[in-house]
């Protein structure tokens, strides 16, 4: 165990080579060869056939659906829907109409709140992670109050802020007005322009563990000596958290920000329970529209078309990011 | 770090303060809430109530069937961790240890599943499933054998990365050992990898447990009254004419009890299993 | 020992074989409750939630039901079903083909589902089967279906929308007997909005609504528009924005914004629960929700508390006297159902004069028949709601794009009632322009 860590620490990349198939140690080169040629594919096997049959399979006849008119009208007889070829992208993408515009306010939306949900759940993150990093008493307790919102059902989680943020009867209001007097009347916080913070504020809530456990794992791997050496040179802590961490925890900065971007992205239950699954249009995630058009208007054709155009949209995000980051990450082999 | 200036040392209480506030405030509001009789949660906001009671503890295993939900829940989400941890460490096994044709190919595009927006093959694969059963009898909708099938996939993603990157800090030298003890493929794994890598093990088991215990989307429309999980489940408390807020606060703080608590006790665990995992 | 070949070969085996195992296991532990055995002698019934809980429900359902499998010898298979998830395995069911025999739909849905093809029409000759179409509420009829269409469901339990109020209130504000026409309702609810603890403030309102609620919103927009003369759909066509459209939601809007009668924060109710608990928390002294029954029994509250009023009328000239649209559940049969005469046979039990009479009594709603009578129904807010469904009632449009329209125009009122709430009633320029828009939407199919 002590050898893998240290490599690991140290930044070394595995021994090259080793991973090629074996030479025959006992001369039956050619058929040991061949049998281990089909080896890697049988261990495989069992991911490959799941994703296949619950991920790429659905996803692919789910573009299918995107070219299709598929309304209540050929839920039945799915199979017998007219083809729209790219009737449904054109409809999504007209900007000047209802529906192409609608699509566009949402995604604009979602694009601003994760930015502001990536960004300060990291923040936070790297700030919870490097103060807690240094306590020797109650670390394991706030560590693991600090994962509970992370923990607690979607539901659960949502709807107590709910709660929070209710106008007249809410503990948030009750602070700032009554309590503190800060604000001179109750305020709306779930309808308005205050529903895009109130969202930014919960998908922080829920997100920032993700972050601090991550980064938390990653400040284990760095060597107390490199803290030491640069103190002795006089560095204070700012200056360290600048030269040593961030550098050395870049590439776990490099995946967690591409999973917490894409999850945000995504994500359905947050908007639909805090806002009682009629978001106000400030706070109208990407994710609400579809499924207001698929679900709650049986347009599944135009639904899936606005589906494969936000995979599209991560697809291309995600290949832009990591190749600009791949760039710059100096343990990537 | 020996030196720490006192702004820094500020700068942490603070911190840590602020933090701590942040994540209490809505967990004491679930917590109080939980106590309370429900007309005092309809009213105007107390922090604390007059009279609390234990009440809704005991309510909320009649007004919905919640152990039903939690035993269904608890089902699935072990069984598709214990599952996807498996095929996971097949996958990774071969993805680190050999080089093979379609090998970037099949990493790639397990990552880019991370990027599929579930309401997209949500309806198809639910058809897959109807035509599954069509054709070979075997029923996944409505059963928690589609449901595990469906979480188990998408826990294979992270998994099988997170394993991949741990298997590849395992030297080599100790699977080349192996070898010329003329150790199989198999037996390699098991014998070799598997006890070096309990760490990470651990760690994918429990987000892929986590996984599998708060998707709400897939299961709302993959599951029956029978097979209801608890994510789904906590949704029946709020029926068009009453909401027993209270009894929500109480099951969702019941139901998250046995993953703090194991989050506090595998703490260690995690954390060792993603630091070389983590860094790749 | 030689491990090598052989034994790599067999540890192989053993693994491929074994994921293909531990799934199959995984599936017969794990098989969740499906029927089997002779499919004609059982039905499987989708029963919607019509009581506050589930459990509830079945309580009430399964004695019925027993009383039916005892009379015919076929079993009925019953699941209780929330009106929020019940849609959605519906579609599921349709798309794939798999569902129960018989379930019950929202009836505003019964267009909508009609346009699918999957649901098995009544035609005269089916409905001689329950006794003939006569036996119904002529308003009840006309939801079961689109207009001119054979209809694919049969009206089962039925609500329609009135005016319940706090009688302690009334009393204290000096008002004898609840508002007749919309102008007095105005006027009467600003004498019961009041400041009763000097802060300045309002906290006592004359009306509670459920703001957030995009159904709800279309509910009232439909009402109140539909009674200035508005018509929605013009040969399938929407046709949104018309002026008695667009004054039905001014109305509307302006119960919290001009005349100042509605809390602002009720733009943020999104259940019903939140609306009732103002009501009996004496914070609001009216409500317009559909048939109560017996669900503010939960609140402790009976009739020596609330009484009823029918719903409002429009002293305009030129104005239909609407009360409400025509709410409750119909009852329909897939065209997949394995035993089509069983399934009429549940069809034909439940909607008899007996099981209606047990089962609206039961469930505090109005029976779609007429010739179920009895002591349940004679209390004033049934008498009430059986005139309005009788006379003052239109079924919401009886179009496919139906639930298109309660989605997308509730939406755009929710929206509305925010913007009012915050200060910014919307002008009837606005409105008329995003009706415009949601019309857009509704044709373009999205």
């Amino acid at each position: 165990m002590s050898i893998s860590a240290d490599s690991a620490r140290s930044g070394v990349p595995a021994a090259p080579g080793t991973g090629d198939r074996p030479a025959g140690v006992d001369g039956r080169a050619g058929r040991a060869r061949k049998r281990h040629r089909r080896t890697p594919y049988l261990f495989l096997l069992p991911a490959l056939a799941l994703e296949l049959f619950v991920h790429f399979g659905p996803m692919l006849a789910g573009v299918v659906m995107s070219c299709l008119k598929l309304t209540q009208y050929q839920l039945a007889q799915w199979w017998a829907a007219p083809w729209a070829g790219l009737g449904n992208y054109r409809v999504v993408l007209d900007l000047d109409q209802p529906v192409g515009a609608s699509l566009f306010k949402s995604f604009l939306i979602t694009a601003a709140v994760t930015v502001i949900v990536v960004a300060t759940a990291w923040t936070l993150g790297v700030a919870g992670a490097v103060s807690l990093q240094r306590m020797k008493r109650g670390r394991g307790l706030l560590r693991t109050l600090f994962l509970v919102p992370y923990a607690l059902p979607v539901f659960a989680a949502v709807i107590t802020w709910r709660f929070l943020l209710q106008r007249d009867n809410g503990m948030l209001n009750h602070v700032l007005v009554d309590q503190l007097g800060l604000l001179p009347g109750n305020a709306f916080y779930l309808i308005g322009p205050n529903s895009f913070w109130s969202l930014c504020v919960v998908e922080i809530w829920r997100e920032w563990p993700f972050a601090f456990l991550m980064i938390m794992a990653a400040l284990q791997s760095i060597p107390d000596e490199l803290y030491e050496a640069s103190s002795m040179d006089g560095a204070g802590p700012w200056r360290q958290l600048r030269r040593i961490t961030l550098p050395m925890i870049a590439p776990v900065n490099q995946v967690l920000i591409l999973v917490l971007a894409l999850r945000t992205f995504r994500d359905f239950e947050t908007p639909y329970v805090l806002f009682g699954g009629s978001a106000p249009d400030q706070a109208r995630l990407i994710s609400l529209e579809i499924y207001q058009n698929s679900f709650l208007t049986f347009n599944f054709g135009l639904g899936s078309a606005m589906s494969v155009l936000l995979l599209l949209f991560l697809m291309l995000v995600t290949g832009g990011y990591l190749a600009v980051t791949r760039r710059r990450t100096s343990l990537d082999a | 770090m020996t030196h720490e200036t006192l702004g820094y040392r500020v700068f942490r209480r603070v911190t840590l303060g602020l933090l701590t506030l942040f994540v209490c405030a809505p967990l004491v509001v679930m917590v109080t809430t939980a106590v309370k009789p429900l007309d005092q949660v309809q009213s105007g906001f107390r922090w604390l109530p007059t009279e609390p009671t234990l009440r809704p503890f005991v309510d909320m295993w009649s007004t919905v069937p919640l152990a039903r939900y939690f035993v269904n829940s608890v089902v699935v989400a072990t069984i598709s961790t214990v599952l996807s941890v498996t095929v996971a460490v097949f996958a990774a096994y071969a993805v680190s240890r050999w080089r093979f044709p379609g090998r970037e190919t099949f990493r790639l595009a397990v990552l880019s599943t991370q990027m599929f927006p579930g309401i997209l093959f949500l309806l198809p694969l639910f058809l897959l499933f109807v035509m599954v059963d069509r054709g070979t009898g075997l029923t996944l909708v409505g059963t928690r054998t589609g449901l595990v099938i469906t979480y188990l996939t998408f826990a294979l993603p992270y998994a099988i990365w997170m394993l991949v990157s741990y298997f590849e800090t395992i030297p080599r030298g100790l699977d080349d050992a192996a070898k010329v003890d003329g150790c199989g493929p198999l037996r390699l794994l098991v014998s070799v990898l598997l006890p070096a890598a309990r760490p990470v093990i651990v760690a994918v088991s429990i987000f892929s447990f986590m996984l599998a215990w708060g998707e709400v989307l897939f299961a709302s429309v993959l599951t029956s009254e029978q097979t209801r999980t608890v994510s789904v489940g906590l949704q029946s408390y709020a029926s068009e004419a009453n909401v027993y807020w209270n009894q929500v606060m109480a099951a969702s703080l019941v139901v998250s009890a046995p993953i703090v608590v194991a989050f506090l006790l595998l703490q260690r665990h995690i954390t060792a299993g993603m630091t070389a995992g983590a860094v790749k | 020992m030689d491990w090598g070949k052989g034994m790599s070969a067999r540890w192989r085996g053993a693994a491929a074989g074994f994921a293909a195992v531990a799934l199959v296991m995984a599936g017969a532990a794990c098989a969740g409750g499906s029927d089997a055995g002779d499919k004609t002698a059982v039905l499987t019934y989708w029963a919607s939630q019509q009581s506050p809980s589930v459990q509830h429900d079945k309580e009430i359902l399964e004695p019925e039901l027993r009383k039916f499998t005892a009379q015919t010898g076929v079993r009925v298979e019953l699941e209780v079903i929330p009106f929020t998830e019940l849609l959605n395995k519906i579609l599921t069911a349709t798309t794939s083909g798999q569902g129960p025999d018989v379930l019950n739909i929202g009836n505003t849905w019964s267009p909508s589902l009609q346009a699918t093809g999957a649901l098995v029409g009544w035609d005269p000759a089916m409905m001689d089967k329950l006794g003939g179409a006569g036996r119904f509420e002529s308003a009840a009829l006309q939801t079961t279906g689109a207009d001119g269409a054979t209809p694919v469901a049969v009206p089962l339990y039925n609500k329609v929308y009135q005016l319940y109020y706090n009688k302690k209130l009334f009393r204290e504000a000096g008002v004898s007997a609840p508002p007749a026409t919309w102008d007095d309702f105005v006027t009467t609810a600003q004498k019961l909005t009041k400041d009763t603890d000097g802060d300045g403030k309002p906290d006592q309102w004359g009306l509670a609504v459920r703001g957030q609620a995009a159904t709800v919103a279309s509910h009232y927009a439909y009402i109140l528009g539909s009674g200035l003369g508005a018509q929605y759909f013009a040969g399938g066509k929407p046709t949104f924005d018309s002026p008695a459209a667009v004054a039905g939601i001014e109305r509307y809007l302006s119960w919290m914004g001009k005349d100042k009668i509605v809390n602002p924060s009720d733009a943020e109710n999104a259940d019903w629960a939140d609306v009732y608990e103002a009501f009996a928390g004496n914070k609001a002294a009216m409500m317009l929700v559909q048939t109560l029954g017996q669900t503010l029994k939960d609140y402790k509250l009976t009739d020596q508390n609330y009484g009823v009023a029918p719903m409002p009328s429009n002293a305009a000239a030129g104005g239909r006297d609407i009360g409400s649209f025509v709410g409750g559940t119909n009852i329909s049969i897939f065209k997949s159902a394995d035993n089509l005469s069983g399934a009429v046979d549940l069809v034909k039990f439940l909607t008899s004069a007996p099981e209606q009479t047990v089962l609206n009594a039961a469930y505090g709603t109005i029976p779609a028949v007429k010739d179920a009578t009895g002591p349940a129904f004679e209390t004033p807010e049934m008498k009430i709601a059986r005139d309005t469904i009788a006379n003052r009632a239109i079924p919401m449009p009886r179009v496919p794009q139906e639930t298109q329209f309660e989605t997308l125009l509730g939406k755009d009122v929710v929206g509305w009632l925010a913007a009012t709430a915050t200060g910014q009633q919307p002008d009837a320029a606005q409105i008329s322009a995003g009706l415009k828009a949601a019309a857009g939407k509704v044709s373009a199919g999205g």
